[in-house]
């Protein structure tokens, strides 16, 4: 805010800095170097899940069976109430003389509708925790960066990093732990 | 690691031994780019006029009524019935093939997954038109579902159709997110490869701006790692339902309780042999013979020879229990389903089903191409008649002054060949235009992508 330059129309705000490496050995060794340095928002890109990489980015374990767990406890209880509210006060019908609350009856409409709200509660859980879907990125404007679904792993390092003093700065960190063709990217 | 026995480099996809992920990327993603082939046009061309045979025939169907088909008053069910639980078996061993092969770690289900789960849905497909068009009234098919309307009735879910339609729904929804989802990196992968804006932009949608994250890729495995624990009990719960239509039935020759096990395992039986079938031309079409390898087929004809064995042990153990039960209705089913009218059906069941398989004893049988595919066909028509021989024992119900012959019309014969359009067409298109093997699951079992790989030169 102090900086005038800042609210220049021309000049424009910053992503933050991308920086390739040259094998899923190398980004796997970077990934432990900047987590040790305490960056906090960066990120890595890979062409496939890269084996180890969330302990060496230091990350958490994934939020995806609670939501999965839920969808299931969900879809298993719904479809079981559903049934019961059917054949108790919806439309008991008596049919085949046989019991409206018949439960082992109920079973399979109760397995199913688990199995269908977890597999929905994991691709779209797998969705909303990835920000996704999300058309636009600003590491989508480097020509570069269409390696990653290739054979290209990356870094990104945002601006919005707590440790993110300068471009300069996490240029020449990058450069250290092995780093090339590093670009700064738009937001 | 005691199951990390393909780490033999002979069993492994030779995509896998390149040694460069771009190599890969190109093989895969080539073909998506380039012109078609003429053997593909022709067989699309084959493809789409039987497809249009049967959207025609379903018009008339449509028309007419359900008069057009053979059944009748005893057997109500007909060919439809018997072509929905063919199709839905063939669908079965895709996302099986897939999610087990997956949950045991065993590498080499890259060179098949793409594939199979592909299979899968497109015979879901074929599978699921049929019971909408029996119910007579095709404009009204949601009736099936349990919506509000305005007669404020609601199914009876205790009824065994009632699960099949929530066990076959869920089973397609649930095979094409598992397939969407593997496929999600690989459109990404497509899209940034994509030479034309328009091509960009419809990749990019689907593909829903994967950026390779390893946050992202973290919730991805999870997430995939999970629809494959759950689509395995799914895939044995489908079949089984499937059998209650008949086994909840108070028909004699239906009612017997070995008929979820023996659907499940003849649905997966069936389901190999298709996914060979369609392999083997595929290897030979699409020059696929280092992606999919002898060792494969080998293995898929194990697997054929285990279900079929057990499909053998269900036809045996039928009729064991019809005698050893005493009821003469039940004795009179299997006599006359083996001895009687439709003594052909069975023989031909029996022979394709249990006598052929035996063959892939021999080593030599399991590794012949030609004999292989020959094989496979047989078993596909052999688990075809064994559905006819079930559906079929209806023709002698309950009343003598009812029983019957049974004979398909022109309408059924055509429109069960018109399926194979369906699927076909669906198939050839997904080889053409979608990644035939996992990109990403090809590099992530390459040695390269091993953080550690290399170290040991340092």
């Amino acid at each position: 805010m102090s900086n005038p330059t800042s609210h220049a129309p021309s000049a424009p705000k910053l992503f933050g800095i991308l920086a390739e490496f040259g094998s899923p050995a190398d980004v796997h060794s970077a990934a432990k170097k900047i987590r040790d340095a305490g960056y906090k928002k960066w990120d890595v890109h890979s062409p496939f899940p890269i084996h180890g990489i969330e302990t060496a980015m230091g990350l958490g374990d994934s939020k995806l069976g609670w939501i999965a767990f839920f969808c299931a406890c969900a879809g298993a209880f719904g479809g079981f109430s559903m049934q019961f509210w059917i054949h108790k006060y919806a439309y008991p019908l008596l049919i085949g003389g046989k019991p409206m609350i018949a439960y082992p009856a109920y079973v399979p409409v109760t397995f199913e509708p688990g199995i269908l709200f977890t597999a929905l509660g994991c691709i779209l859980g797998m969705l909303i925790l990835n920000g996704l879907p999300r058309l636009y990125h600003p590491t989508f404007k480097s020509e570069n960066f269409k390696k990653f679904s290739d054979n290209g792993f990356f870094v990104t390092i945002e601006t919005k990093d707590p440790l993110f003093k300068n471009v300069e700065a996490t240029r020449s960190f990058l450069q250290s732990i092995g780093a090339r063709n590093i670009e700064v990217l738009e937001d | 690691m005691i199951l990390h026995r393909d780490d033999d480099p002979a069993k492994r996809p030779i995509l896998v031994e390149t040694g460069d992920f771009h190599k890969v990327t190109n093989i895969i993603a080539g073909p998506t780019e380039a012109r078609f082939n003429l053997t593909w046009a022709i067989l699309l061309m084959l493809t789409g006029s039987l497809l249009c045979l049967m959207v025609a025939l379903f018009g008339y169907l449509f028309w007419e009524g359900i008069g057009l088909w053979g059944v009748n008053s005893s057997v109500s069910w007909g060919w439809a019935i018997v072509n929905f639980v063919w199709w839905i078996g063939i669908g079965h061993a895709g996302t099986l093939i897939s999610a087990i092969l997956f949950l045991f770690r065993q590498k080499w289900r890259t060179a098949i997954n793409r594939f199979s789960e592909a299979m899968t849905i497109f015979a879901v497909m074929c599978a699921g038109v049929f019971p909408a068009f029996h119910v007579g009234r095709v404009w009204v098919v949601y009736y099936i579902f349990p919506l509000p309307n305005q007669m404020q009735a609601w199914p009876n879910t205790r009824s065994p159709l009632f699960w099949d339609v929530f066990a076959v729904s869920t089973y397609f929804t649930v095979s094409v997110l598992f397939w969407y989802m593997g496929l999600i990196p690989d459109l990404a992968t497509l899209r940034d490869r994509a030479t034309t804006k328009v091509k960009q932009a419809i990749l990019g949608i689907f593909a829903v701006g994967w950026r390779g994250s390893a946050r992202h890729w973290q919730n991805y495995e999870r997430a995939y790692l999970i629809l494959a624990a759950i689509a395995t009990p799914l895939v044995l719960s489908v079949h089984s339902i499937v059998s209650f239509d008949f086994a909840a039935s108070k028909v004699p020759g239906w009612h017997t309780t070995i008929f979820p096990p023996y659907f499940v395992a003849g649905a997966v039986f069936s389901g190999f042999a298709l996914v060979s079938t369609l392999l083997i031309v595929a290897r030979e079409v699409f020059g696929l013979k280092e992606v999919v390898r002898m060792h494969h087929l080998e293995n898929m004809n194990k697997f054929m020879l285990l279900t079929g064995s057990i499909v053998g042990y269900a036809y045996a153990m039928e009729l064991f229990i019809a005698w050893y039960s005493g009821s003469v209705y039940e004795r009179f089913a299997f006599y006359h389903r083996a001895l009687g009218t439709y003594w052909w059906a069975y023989a031909s069941m029996v022979s394709c089903n249990v006598l052929v398989p035996q063959l892939f004893w021999f080593r030599s049988i399991r590794r012949n191409i030609p004999i292989m595919f020959i094989m496979t066909i047989f078993i596909n028509i052999g688990m075809w008649f064994e559905r006819f021989v079930i559906v079929i024992t209806l023709h002698a119900s309950f009343l003598p002054s009812s029983w019957g012959y049974f004979r398909p019309t022109w309408v059924d014969i055509f429109t069960f060949v018109g399926t194979f359009g369906l699927f076909g067409t669906f198939f050839l298109l997904f080889l053409k235009f979608l990644p035939q093997l996992a990109i990403s699951e090809v590099k992530g079992v390459m040695p390269e992508s091993s953080p550690h790989h290399g170290h040991a030169n340092h």
